[in-house]
């Protein structure tokens, strides 16, 4: 038809702007869309610049005496503290975990920073204290170092975690998000959009007719499972944390200078999160996950990493959800339910629900 | 999800695919008037499934979008004085005003919130007796209940801290005004669903039969927009003029009386300038006297700021569907979701963001 489709290429990898014109830190900085990449590639990897750090994955690997360490951290800033589904300890733990796992590493240890604010309830502090022990035994890693800090009263939301990991990546895994080629399968262990649901709901005081539990979960099972099968015939690992399944894909198909094809219709996704989604007016693609892995596999090997996943508790919803295509490097698309095409990009901060 | 997956189904929409393309023998430029179908026409890829007979052009009904630069700037006017909490629908917060847009007043500061409903900014006054809460009411005849709603519950309260800057627009005059323009090329309206809902559609009859043209009511799910395009073809192929209605699932004739009778009694129609367009007579609602202690405008002194749009921008044009997008020059360079120029390249209802997010250079 003539809607004119923009084939003009001018339009196409439109540069953000530099990061000189923002004169403070926005929200969107840390959103996991575009200004985020913005402040990590224009000041984060050219002032620390080193090879393990260039790759920008879920982790760095470091080359040692016998072997690979991949080693990571994150920060957590949740707010409420404790939300349906888990808790910022949990979480914390959750988080640094599966970003070892996505670099195909077995999780050796953890550290935990804490900074507190004056005030905190104390036993609010040993409830979140138990749940990161829980969350480390069940994953079998120890906590094996930490730090605490106070500050004044007003200075901080209660608890902010800080956990860094270190894990051993296997013989013979290789796990890069560079490995995406064109063929592979890109399969997605579940049903998306749970965790920031289950925040926004709680944190906004929505109610749904179902509860919506945030899908926090700790992956290195389910991972290990995988690779233990399959090898090096899985190339790509991804969390789909803060940005969603879209920017994590968008990020890979970057890296690896490929294009992306997902199919909407094959997107698991959970009625009662669907329908908060609906009616805010919310993108399911943009809205974080906590304990679901996007895998990126050679294509003969598909089938066999989709009954693997589904094997495993966590997996059960897996499905293969699109795959690598060589047109259209650094872009994702994805085929609308009657069809169609269009472009998934990154956003620039986090969505903002929309008015009617 | 019933009343979802059916509107999305794949061979519903090659069946209505294949009959717009029988049945349109010739060219006809259809306009959908609300923001939310056009970005439902490029997030699902119908626009580009359409015959070539087919061309789209994308109307003004994205409130973010017609707010206008000196409403936007009292906005931030206000968010930006102390002891005022600020509340917005999310998606009015990164529109930019003449200097910066309501996220950065908060990132500096400012008590800005993100609001679901109009009522918990009530609420919030309800709580912070000691603050100014102050809600944005923007949008068209769909949040001017729960608005007029947030005014009356105000009122019983017999609340002081609380108060509506109102920029409030109605559709059928904005559509009177593209029809009447000499550069008109709207053959066809798909009006929108939401609005009709609320209003009803016989407020559509006498346009239709003045301006002898087709409007059909329609929703928001793809198969609604292949449908009420499939009709509204129908009716230019055989010469029909009149309003029919597509989306029948959700709006009668009348629409909601209760709801429009508690608009009457809080608004009353004025003109109203649009973002782009310029004034437009009888299109706006503002408070009524009786309501005039809950509107900002006048407790915050800020009526007679004025501001000046970039030279950049051409909003208005792509509002009144006489360009579209990406024959700007400044789209996807100067201006983007980043930082944009002009309102439709911010909400997510925006015909350029739509552009932008969805159809780029495909």
């Amino acid at each position: 038809m003539s809607v004119d489709p923009i084939s003009d290429p001018a339009f196409g990898g439109a540069c953000p702007l530099p990061l000189s014109d923002y004169p403070t830190v926005q929200m969107a900085h840390g959103g996991g869309g575009k200004l985020s990449q913005l402040l990590i590639e224009e000041l984060m990897v050219p002032a620390f610049a080193n090879e393990a750090l260039s790759r920008l994955h879920d982790g760095a690997l470091l080359e040692i005496a016998g072997g690979r360490l991949a080693f990571t951290t994150d920060s957590f800033v949740v707010r409420p503290l404790v939300f349906p589904g888990g808790d910022i300890g949990s979480l914390a733990v959750h988080g640094t975990v599966n970003d070892l796992a996505m670099c195909g590493a077995r999780p050796l240890a953890l550290s935990c920073g804490l900074i507190l604010e004056e005030g905190l309830d104390m036993a609010l502090l040993a409830r979140l204290v138990g749940s990161m022990r829980d969350a480390a035994a069940r994953a079998g890693v120890p906590i094996v170092t930490g730090d605490t800090k106070v500050v004044d009263r007003g200075k901080g939301d209660g608890v902010y975690v800080n956990t860094a990991g270190i894990g051993l990546v296997p013989e013979g895994i290789l796990i890069d998000p560079r490995r995406a080629r064109p063929g592979d399968l890109v399969l997605l262990s579940g049903a998306i959009a749970e965790h920031g649901i289950a925040i926004l709901s709680v944190r906004e005081g929505l109610e749904f007719e179902s509860p919506i539990e945030s899908d926090s979960a700790d992956l290195s099972g389910m991972v290990a499972i995988l690779l233990e099968r399959l090898g090096a015939e899985v190339h790509v690992l991804r969390d789909p944390t803060r940005g969603g399944v879209a920017s994590a894909t968008n990020e890979i198909a970057k890296s690896a200078g490929v294009g992306m094809r997902l199919e909407e219709t094959r997107i698991p996704l959970r009625e009662p999160v669907r329908g908060a989604c609906e009616i805010l007016g919310l993108d399911p693609l943009y809205v974080a996950n906590e304990g679901k892995l996007l895998a990126i596999v050679a294509r003969e090997a598909g089938e066999e990493a989709l009954a693997t996943l589904r094997a495993h508790p966590l997996g059960a919803a897996a499905a293969i959800v699109g795959e690598v295509v060589a047109e259209g490097p650094g872009r994702v698309t994805m085929r609308s339910a009657i069809g169609g095409s269009r472009i998934v990009d990154l956003l620039s901060g986090e969505q903002l629900p929309r008015i009617c | 999800m019933k009343y979802v997956d059916e509107y999305r189904d794949e061979a519903s929409a090659k069946a209505l695919l294949a009959a717009i393309a029988r049945d349109a023998r010739r060219p006809w430029t259809l306009m959908e008037i609300c923001g939310g179908q056009t970005h439902t026409l490029l997030r699902s890829g119908v626009d580009r499934m359409l015959p070539d007979t087919i061309t789209l052009v994308h109307g003004p009904g994205c409130p973010v979008c017609v707010t206008p630069l000196e409403q936007i700037d009292r906005a931030l006017a206000i968010a930006r004085r102390p002891g005022v909490v600020f509340t917005s629908f999310g998606d009015m917060l990164r529109v930019p005003g003449s200097t910066t847009d309501l996220l950065a007043i908060k990132s500096e500061g400012g008590d800005v919130r993100i609001v679901y409903s109009p009522l918990d900014a009530v609420k919030l006054a309800q709580k912070h007796p000691d603050r100014q809460v102050v809600f944005f009411a923007v949008g068209f005849e769909t949040t001017a209940p729960p608005n007029a709603m947030a005014a009356w519950q105000a009122r019983q309260l017999g609340l002081d801290n609380f108060s509506l800057l109102v920029s409030h627009v109605l559709v059928p005059p904005a559509m009177e005004a593209i029809l009447g323009s000499p550069h008109n090329r709207v053959q066809g309206f798909l009006a929108a669903g939401h609005v009709c809902a609320v209003m009803g559609y016989w407020e559509y009859e006498p346009l239709a039969e003045k301006h002898r043209i087709p409007i059909t009511v329609t929703g928001f799910e793809p198969i609604d927009l292949l449908h009420g395009i499939l009709l509204t073809v129908r009716a230019l192929e055989s010469g029909r003029h009149g309003v029919e209605n597509q989306y029948s699932r959700a709006v009668t004739r009348d629409g909601n009386l209760p709801a429009q009778e508690l608009v009457r009694r809080v608004f009353e129609p004025c003109d109203r300038k649009w973002r782009g367009i310029g004034a437009i007579p009888g299109s706006g609602l503002r408070l009524r006297e009786e309501f005039a202690a809950f509107d900002a405008e006048r407790r915050f002194e800020v009526g007679d700021l004025t501001a000046e749009e970039s030279p950049l921008c051409i909003a208005g044009e792509i509002l009144q569907g006489l360009k579209k997008p990406h024959l700007c020059p400044a789209f996807g360079t100067q201006c983007t979701p980043e930082r944009p120029l002009g309102a439709p390249m911010v909400s997510a209802e925006g015909a350029c963001s739509a552009y932008f997010r969805y159809a780029r250079a495909s």
